[in-house]
């Protein structure tokens, strides 16, 4: 491989792990703070991707300027999710949890496919004109995916670092019973929580179908990957989920020097899988 | 008034009842200390006074509230705050985090109470930017009692403070006890160091299997004779 191709391939790494990366924290929040692992978390991404489109064929917004509505939308989809349904499982197995989200995800695909069609889908159609660096290609959408995923992340980190909900949401997915004898108001973490992990997925929905195009299952598809991101991140831990999506992302771009493109998810369940032998509690070093 | 009264209090976590109509009282700034054998319920009973016990029958006051049906989130609102045996600091929050999750409550500034804290235990300022995961068991405690301190509460729950701790450290953690409880804070504890608590307190509760077995005052309770045979190790 010329060091043009790796650099090329590390570009398209970095914008699917941008990608990923978003997901996963939002997989990563849900299960430090509910304990469960929300399958319905691709479909949420498909449901942001669908309701920024909504915005740029309506009101002809460029697609950047449509995100901000579809974060919002998702989130309060995702929160009107929680409380009618997870909320009332609270107390139950992980497991109901877990089987209810699945559930959820279908319900959240059938919408989607029923509102907006079961065909491919894109937000501009056109050629966009490259940059070119050197010889690697750059196309403008990867700039805004990666622009826009190092922006979200970094206001999440100021949400998790500087704010009291965001220390108290730390504070309970370190220690959910001391957060509790502490007088946190569990029911608003956990809100939050939904805000923030619906409205990352939405984002991530919308970069997604940047990169590919929409369609009502790609959000199920890249479910795999985020997982595998959020594991080897060591799942709870959101700063984990940054570096596990960037990981994924680079190593099943770069596998295409090797294997047929059509296995790339077949490489993130690998490393997915071999995380869960060797090192269950994730890559970062740390408790857990 | 009393500051807790417990009383008569059957219940347990759901299964059989651990406590078989016990009893206890906290006067305003006193150290009431909790001893007993292994399995008597002296945890279950202060959790009890805490809203974490399924309370079957029987009821908890706290100055002049039914505390009985509360939940531990009302409760600290009205100047109760317990910390538990283990796990007793967010590991991944810095010193002072800890400390801010303690005031969670208050809508006030919170930083006054903050000072008092660093003065009562110098060692956290010095460490208030380390997450509290990394530091030592002794260090933790101090942590875990600050963060209980924040909303200045008018008792504190200490469940076997010392457990784990070296000798060294044993000795330093019943002073700051005192030195809290110096403050006017009332102190309920439950403590294995039963003679050292002892020394340290106004009263103590003789618990076994889930009833009072006697009641008197520290000093009293380590003088006498056949409390000593059962539950001081001779």
């Amino acid at each position: 491989m010329e060091l043009v191709d790796f650099l090329q391939l590390l570009v398209y790494g970095v914008v699917y792990g941008s990608i990923l990366t978003l997901g996963a924290i939002g997989v990563s929040l849900i299960f430090g703070i509910l304990g469960f692992a929300h399958f319905a978390h691709g479909d949420l991404m498909t449901f942001g991707a669908y309701a920024a489109l909504v915005v740029v064929v309506a009101l002809g917004w460029p697609v950047w300027a449509s995100i901000p509505f579809a974060i919002l939308l998702t989130a309060v989809v995702a929160i009107a999710i929680d409380q009618t349904i997870y909320r009332r499982l609270r107390r139950t197995a992980p497991v109901i949890l877990l089987i209810s989200s699945f559930g959820m995800a279908l319900v959240l695909r059938s919408v989607v496919q029923l509102v907006w069609g079961p065909r491919d889908q894109v937000y501009v159609s056109g050629i966009q004109l490259p940059y070119r660096l050197g010889d690697i290609i750059i196309r403008p959408d990867h700039i805004t995916i990666v622009g826009g995923a190092i922006l979200l992340v970094v206001l999440l980190h100021l949400f998790l670092q500087k704010t009291r909900t965001g220390k108290a949401m730390r504070a309970m997915a370190d220690n959910m019973d001391l957060a509790a004898v502490s007088g946190i108001d569990a029911e608003r973490v956990i809100m939050w929580t939904w805000v923030l992990g619906g409205g990352l997925a939405a984002a991530a929905g919308v970069f997604l179908a940047l990169d590919t195009r929409l369609h009502p299952t790609f959000g199920w598809h890249a479910l795999l990957p985020v997982f595998a991101a959020a594991i080897l991140g060591g799942i709870g831990r959101p700063y984990g989920a940054i570096l596990g999506g960037l990981i994924i992302g680079i190593a099943t771009e770069m596998s295409t020097v090797w294997l047929e493109p059509a296995y790339k998810p077949a490489v993130a369940f690998g490393i997915m899988v071999l995380v869960l032998v060797f090192r269950p509690t994730g890559i970062l070093p740390g408790r857990r | 008034m009393k500051l807790l009264h417990i009383d008569t209090v059957y219940g347990g976590y759901g299964g059989a009842d651990i406590l078989h109509g016990t009893s206890l009282v906290v006067e305003p700034g006193e150290i009431v200390v909790i001893i007993g054998p292994n399995g008597a319920g002296k945890s279950t009973l202060m959790k009890a006074a805490f809203g974490l016990v399924k309370i079957r029958d029987g009821c908890v006051r706290f100055l002049d509230s039914d505390i009985t049906r509360l939940r531990p989130d009302q409760i600290v609102r009205l100047g109760m705050s317990y910390v538990p045996q283990e796990r007793n600091v967010f590991p991944s929050l810095t010193v002072q985090e800890n400390l801010e999750m303690g005031a969670f409550l208050r809508r006030d500034d919170y930083r006054p109470q903050m000072e008092k804290i660093f003065e009562l235990f110098p060692r956290l300022k010095e460490r208030r930017k380390q997450p509290a995961g990394l530091m030592s068991g002794g260090e933790r405690q101090m942590v875990a009692m600050g963060r209980a301190l924040m909303l200045d509460p008018k008792l504190l729950l200490l469940d076997e403070p010392t457990a784990g701790l070296s000798p060294l450290f044993i000795d330093h953690t019943f002073e700051q006890i005192k030195r809290i409880n110096g403050l006017g804070i009332g102190i309920l504890m439950v403590e294995q160091n039963a003679k050292q608590a002892l020394a340290i307190a106004d009263r103590g509760y003789v618990l076994s299997m889930g009833r009072n077995r006697a009641e008197d005052t520290g000093r009293n309770l380590l003088a006498n004779q056949e409390i000593a045979e059962m539950f001081l190790g001779g």
